[in-house]
């Protein structure tokens, strides 16, 4: 039964508040519980006790004694961590997150903000906007917190005076326009004594509203969730027996409802909602904030950390991204090394690849950093090992948040906040695909294969892999050739024979390669192929075991002497750069799979020894 | 059933989400059961959360001998009744030694029987993640603590090395030894709990609401006489009183209070009219208010 009291439309609202030491934030949460008598009496009595022995306001009721909760910190006056305190009104729950305004402020702050939907920024009217009023609004907006409360407190100590207040509001509304509020109520007030606190005051006759529970019992500030796209990172699998497998989370955004198609991001995998558990209730549709379990209408495979989405509006999935960092641990941030991403039930090994820069959170300023300190914000690239689907957090502040956790210490070092993906291709999703490689390959009764011919220019790489080409024809095996010269005719006339362009050349053949190998075939590939990283970025791109690396090794000497096409000659008359084996070099490989001396020995015999290797991994079947 | 509303549907997603998490990441948790209405509150929310399988960890309940004969009852009965795995200690040690509330006092009988029965538990059953009901709107220490709480081989907290809990993204990373108390109810209020219970129609035991019982007031508390092991002072007598109470622990260490609500509905109205906080019926509190924190760093829940 509800309780016909509350206004069950507006779900508890998170708020963070924010301000220096003395703006009177720890007051003003005080105000608030008294006002609406929640403070029990033995609260209050044991308020009125502490106040004696620690209070800062003679013989008054210190409010802020009330909330500030450690021992360590009532002796030392000073709030050393975040608190929460929940209070309700006959129309709302509120939940607030105190913050300190001293030490560590920006770790605390963010850990504060990270769930508030709503921030209270505290300004003493007679210190107008401070360095610190700046940093707050800075990290609140970093944050993803779009509705915010000017209070303009202590307005008593300055006579209620209109002007100021004005001067303030104005500001603060040039400092902020930048920063992305969708809403900001300026309120003059004074937590002390309660204007416009629990009720307009009778002291600020020009303020036409709202006073600050007004506001807060209204504030609409899930919409922007429910309007999201729907995301649903698996947190559980439910399979309690054979007949029911159900995927366990919280829904991220956006809505979802039986019948619906999803997709899993990663794979691309699809299907279709057949039934969908709210806690443990069958429903036909669910939104953002719900915890769920969805059945779906096909066995597909799906793990914890995988998310679902529609496929008509995917996260994006990538390796390698941009975004903002808090650091929170006292070891400071080492680029290159090692932690743990935790992000939505996902955790994955990522690196710092390259800090940008650290951000000045007194002015939004970009410095140039090579670490980040305790406490520091800066902006990096990051890696991971494995692609994870994500949204930019302006979008998603669920999907789009990460922790970074060091791995020897177990401590949460970062807070991180995605801000888009680095790799070019993160609109193009993975096609779950219906037909898989093996039945392509099973259809032409052989397994998939790339030869991978490397060796100079003239050594006979293309020679040996015309004939191996047209033995394994004959016996009926299906296969393609790329040859480096008709490549580049084609897909790679754009690229030259720079450094880079030799290896975005070697990536996309092995690329081809592989979409070749999925459909089944024998991939033959003829290219100098000179650099080692880039053979071995070949070799990781297929399937495991499937590739072969062949060298030719033909002498320098020999190749310069066939010259069948007249380069060697042009190239040591240097009428042609970047010549392998001339004025670059060829990086020999240090284990192939198959060594062949094209100096000596016939290119028949090479050919069949071609064919033997095939055979004896199983790749064609044995005449 | 109607839906329920709103903020309740939040907070109840909210623990879901807590539970699920921990099952997913910890090899061995345990839901410590104390068996008043924050965890029967717990238990239903887990029981929903991995609905349709049966809940994936046993329940633990640190018996100190002196808790009220009808909380045993309504354990026992409720673990029959959904088919619970439930394990039961008892500090054999602190027993042998005659440890009690009225020999030893409340301070020693907490210490002995409460907090390092409870770390025998958790040691003896290897458990890395343990569940328990506690808010944070319960008292002032408690409101700076984490939803997961990490805890050294000792069992020891440590609150100025806390970790930074952002978002719904918990860190649940520990050392081998180390484990984590988590709090699935940490953003709940007592009026939340109560509501909740009213909501799902949770049975919650008897003592919560009003009814004639023996009791005799000593320093200003009402204490129920509960079985003939309570030591009569000169000139007391158990006289017959409307009583409930607003939170329940060991019978001669909580106090009762004067009350008419006898259903749901007059519990949650005396509620909002109430002008002391519930753990005012709690003794081992009243020391001095940091002694909550105290009990914590050495382990208590």
């Amino acid at each position: 039964m509800a309780d016909p009291l509350r206004d069950d439309a507006l779900p508890t609202l998170r708020l963070l508040t924010c301000g220096s030491v003395d703006d009177g934030k720890s007051t003003l949460i005080g105000r608030l519980l008294y006002e609406q008598k929640l403070i029990f009496d033995d609260q209050l009595s044991a308020l009125e006790r502490d106040s004696k022995k620690h209070g800062t306001v003679g013989a008054d009721i210190d409010f802020a004694l009330l909330v500030d909760g450690l021992e360590a910190e009532r002796e030392q006056g000073i709030t050393i961590d975040v608190a929460y305190r929940y209070f309700a009104t006959t129309r709302r729950s509120f939940i607030v997150a105190d913050t300190p305004g001293h030490e560590q402020y920006t770790r605390n702050m963010a850990t504060g903000a990270s769930n508030a939907d709503l921030a209270i920024l505290l300004v003493d009217a007679r210190k107008g906007l401070l360095t610190q009023t700046h940093r707050h609004a800075i990290i609140v907006s970093l944050l993803g917190i779009r509705h915010v409360v000017l209070a303009i407190n202590k307005i008593d100590l300055v006579g209620y005076d209109e002007a100021i207040y004005r001067r303030i509001v104005k500001d603060f509304e040039a400092f902020a326009a930048p920063l992305g509020f969708r809403s900001v109520v300026a309120i003059p007030m004074s937590a002390r004594f309660g204007d416009n606190v629990s009720s307009l005051s009778p002291n600020t006759p020009w303020h036409e509203g709202p006073f600050l529970l007004d506001h807060l019992e209204r504030v609409e500030v899930e919409d922007e969730r429910r309007d999201a796209a729907f995301r649903l990172p698996v947190q559980w699998i439910n399979r309690p027996h054979l007949d029911f497998r159900g995927f366990a989370g919280t829904v991220a955004g956006g809505r979802i409802k039986r019948g619906d198609p999803i997709v899993v991001a990663s794979s691309g995998r699809q299907s279709i909602v057949a039934g969908i558990l709210r806690a443990d209730a069958a429903v036909e549709e669910a939104e953002a904030g719900d915890a769920v379990t969805l059945t779906l209408a096909d066995e597909i495979d799906i793990a914890r950390g995988d998310v679902l989405a529609r496929p008509d509006n995917r996260p994006q999935v990538a390796d390698q991204f941009t975004a903002h960092l808090i650091w929170m641990s006292q070891e400071p941030l080492l680029p290159g090394r090692s932690y743990l991403m935790k992000i939505g039930a996902r955790t994955t090994p990522a690196s710092v690849t390259e800090l940008k820069h650290r951000i000045d959170v007194d002015n939004f300023e970009k410095l140039a950093a090579k670490t980040l300190a305790l406490n520091e914000v800066g902006f990096a690239n990051l890696a991971t090992t494995a692609p994870v689907a994500y949204d930019p957090y302006a979008e998603n502040r669920e999907t789009g948040a990460f922790i970074l956790i060091d791995r020897t210490s177990n401590e949460t070092a970062a807070a991180g906040m995605i801000a888009h993906g680095l790799r070019r291709a993160t609109n193009i999703h993975r096609q779950g695909l219906a037909v898989d490689r093996d039945a392509h390959a099973a259809i032409k009764h052989q397994r998939p294969a790339v030869l991978w011919f490397t060796g100079l220019s003239g050594a006979g790489k293309s020679t040996i892999a015309n004939l191996v080409e047209s033995k394994l024809m004959a016996r009926g095996v299906h296969t393609v050739l790329l040859d480096g010269d008709n490549i580049r005719h084609g897909l790679n006339k754009d690229l030259g024979f720079t450094t880079e362009d030799r290896v975005e050349n070697i990536r996309r053949v092995a690329e081809v390669a592989r979409l070749m190998t999925d459909a089944g075939l024998i991939v033959l590939t003829s290219f100098i192929s000179p650099f080692r990283a880039e053979r071995a970025l070949a070799r990781d791109t297929a399937a495991t075991g499937e590739f072969i690396e062949i060298y030719v090794s033909t002498p320098l000497e020999i190749a310069i002497a066939r010259d069948p096409k007249g380069l060697y000659k042009r190239a040591l008359a240097g009428e042609i750069k970047n010549f392998t084996g001339v004025d670059q070099p060829y990086e020999a490989p240090e284990a192939a799979e198959l060594t062949l001396d094209a100096g000596g020995v016939d290119v028949e015999t090479l050919a069949e020894r071609v064919v033997a290797e095939l055979e004896a991994r199983g790749r064609i079947e044995r005449l | 059933m109607a839906d329920l509303p709103l903020h309740l549907r939040r907070l109840e997603a909210e623990a879901i989400h807590i539970l699920r998490e921990v099952v997913s990441e910890f090899r061995n948790p345990v839901m410590l059961y104390s068996i008043g209405k924050d965890s029967s509150a717990m238990l239903h929310v887990a029981l929903k959360a991995f609905h349709p399988a049966p809940l994936p960890f046993p329940l633990l309940h640190v018996d100190t001998t002196w808790k009220f004969r009808e909380m045993i009852a309504f354990r026992d009965e409720t673990v029959r009744r959904l088919g619970l795995d439930l394990r039961v200690h008892i500090n054999k040690e602190g027993l042998a030694r005659g440890v009690s509330p009225f020999a030893s006092g409340s301070q020693v009988h907490t210490q002995v029987m409460k907090t390092e029965s409870l770390l025998q538990a958790l040691n003896e059953g290897k458990f890395d993640a343990a569940f328990g009901g506690a808010r944070r709107d319960e008292e002032k220490s408690r409101a700076k603590e984490r939803i997961f709480s990490h805890r050294s081989v000792t069992q020891a907290w440590d609150p100025r090395n806390q970790r930074p809990e952002l978002w719904r993204l918990f860190n649940t990373r520990i050392r081998d030894g180390e484990s984590m108390r988590v709090f699935p109810l940490s953003n709940w209020t007592e009026l939340d709990v109560w509501e909740y219970i009213r909501a799902e129609g949770i049975p919650v035991v008897p003592l919560y609401f009003a009814k004639e019982r023996p009791v005799v007031k000593r320093a200003g508390t009402l204490l129920m006489v509960d079985d003939d092991r309570m030591p009569l002072e000169p000139g007391e007598k158990p006289e017959m009183k409307r009583v409930r109470f607003r939170t329940l622990g060991c019978y001669p260490l909580t106090g009762a209070i004067e009350s008419d609500a006898d259903t749901l509905d007059a519990i949650i109205d005396e509620m909002r009219q109430a002008t002391t906080s519930e753990r005012q019926g709690r003794l081992i509190d009243s020391d001095e208010s940091a002694s909550m924190e105290k009990k914590k760093r050495e382990g208590y829940f």
